[in-house]
């Protein structure tokens, strides 16, 4: 049987579609989709994203240390507060998955990492974690939430309250910090203002409510979805995966190659790919005519194929179809998608598409 | 999950409604079951004019955010109209799938009485329904 966040309830009342998620009961949407799109861009929703993976490190020296070696990005350049996105790399510098990582201070550290990936995630970072002397535990008893749009710090007032409210938009983004309610953060996958809140399972569906109550309109993963690629952002088992390295997934900016002496995993196969030079490139493509963009269709240069959508969709804010494609380097401004047996011409453009709810491209 | 199956149309297994019109000619649409499985719809390839069509033969792709469908032709014929305002507003699908959603009207000399009828389509949905599949719509095609 899939496995229910503490607000199942909660979303089978609001009349959610529920789907499987990575073994989880999610809601997909509780309605119409674009609705919750378009409502995050121009007010705020709030997303049920307790299935995610957290994973907490209690002992700071031995963890830095461990996560040093662990991750493509370095640890070292955070700060207590502090945040950073990274990819966790296999020896050939495939993705094994995508997280952030928050330095926590005397605390520790707090990875937060996908669903789906979670048993071959905490499989990889057991061993290793034993042999730095690092202990972790995996944190089920908290729940979290996403509140994200333009106008999702100013409806927390009454949630959180002024004070926290205060310190919580005095948060730069990738910063966190803990309130009464929850670990806090200023984090987010829609390309929009807000935050992220861990809650403890107990206390998050009064939370739940009370944001609600505060006009956030509850929000499927299906918005999540499309907010995510108008907002540039890669989705882990779509974009990468083990098969790949974030050189030739549009995540090159994660990997920390400072300090050269840094021993991390990877670091050999991703310093030989970069040396090669990348047979590939990760871009954004607008189809120009109408139609719908997904993942796997193929993408033309004239007759000659040069990679594959990677994700695609509709994005409401552009009302057109935009998509996140892995192709041959040197691609040009143009190529075409083949499209049920058909070759639409489509754009290259560099994400994102839409922040802040504006688009960003023409 | 309940949906709206008017009794004075007739239906097939893939999520179709046909309407017999006072010409003689048949106008056919997906039903709201089918819509309510799709969600959100952002594009619909309607077919051309002119077109011969086999019985249960895919002549039109209505896509959602989420996924793409075919639609079947209920019956052996050819196509004399189709619905140009789901180029601009495919959404009219999701709001009046039995009116001004409809896909595309059929001239044809075969008759209806083949088809399910009300009843018998709401058993197919609401065994749909319990199946809690969101890609359970009869032969649906995430593109490629």
């Amino acid at each position: 049987m899939a496995k229910r966040t503490p607000l199942y309830a909660r979303h089978a009342a609001l009349g959610a579609k529920l789907v499987d998620f990575g073994g989880w009961d999610m809601p997909l949407h509780y309605g119409s989709q674009l609705d919750e799109h378009h409502r995050v861009r121009r007010v705020a929703g709030v997303f049920d994203v307790s299935h995610m993976t957290v994973v907490d490190f209690a002992d700071p020296d031995p963890t830095r240390a461990l996560l040093r070696h662990l991750l493509a990005n370095d640890v070292a350049r955070l700060y207590p507060g502090k945040a950073l996105y990274t990819c966790m790399l296999n020896e050939t510098g495939g993705v094994i998955d995508d997280l952030i990582v928050y330095d926590r201070g005397a605390a520790g550290y707090r990875l937060v990492l996908n669903a789906a990936t979670r048993d071959k995630d905490l499989s990889w970072i057991a061993p290793l974690a034993e042999r730095f002397g690092a202990p972790w535990r995996e944190r089920d008893d908290l729940a979290m939430l996403a509140v994200q749009g333009s106008e999702a710090l100013a409806r927390l007032e009454s949630v959180l309250g002024a004070d926290t409210l205060t310190a919580v938009r005095a948060l730069k983004p990738f910063h966190a910090l803990e309130t009464d309610h929850g670990f806090v953060a200023r984090t987010g996958y829609t390309g929009e203002d807000g935050i992220e809140i861990l809650p403890s399972a107990a206390t998050v569906p009064a939370l739940w409510d009370r944001i609600v109550a505060a006009g956030i309109m509850p929000c499927g993963l299906g918005a999540r979805d499309t907010l995510r690629l108008e907002a540039g952002m890669n989705l882990y088992g779509s974009d990468m995966d083990e098969t790949t390295t974030p050189l030739v997934s549009g995540l090159g900016w994660t990997v920390a190659w400072e300090p050269a002496e840094r021993d991390f995993i990877g670091r050999a196969a991703l310093e030989r790919q970069r040396a090669a030079g990348t047979p590939q490139t990760f871009v954004g493509l607008v189809l120009e005519e109408r139609g719908v963009l997904r993942g796997h269709q193929h993408v033309f240069d004239g007759e000659r194929e040069i990679g594959q959508i990677t994700s695609g969709t509709f994005s409401p804010t552009l009302n057109r179809a935009i998509a996140l494609a892995r192709v041959d380097t040197g691609v040009g401004a143009r190529c075409q998608v083949e499209i049920r047996g058909k070759r639409l011409p489509a754009r290259v453009v560099k994400p994102p598409f839409v922040r802040h709810g504006r688009a960003l491209i023409e | 999950m309940s949906s709206n199956i008017p009794t004075d149309l007739r239906y097939t297994e893939s999520h179709e409604w046909a309407r017999a019109n006072d010409d003689g000619t048949v106008t056919v649409g997906i039903t709201d079951h089918a819509q309510h499985l799709l969600g959100d719809l952002v594009f619909v390839e309607i077919p051309e004019v002119g077109r011969a069509v086999a019985a249960a033969e895919s002549c039109a792709v209505v896509e959602s955010v989420k996924a793409a469908s075919d639609v079947y032709s209920p019956l052996e014929g050819v196509i004399v109209e189709v619905n140009e305002a789901l180029a601009d507003t495919p959404e009219l699908i999701n709001e009046d799938p039995y009116g001004e959603g409809w896909i595309f009207r059929l001239k044809t000399a075969a008759a209806l009485n083949g088809l399910l009828d009300g009843v018998a389509y709401e058993a197919i949905a609401i065994a749909d329904d319990e199946d809690e599949d969101v890609s359970s719509l009869a032969n649906p095609r995430l593109v490629e």
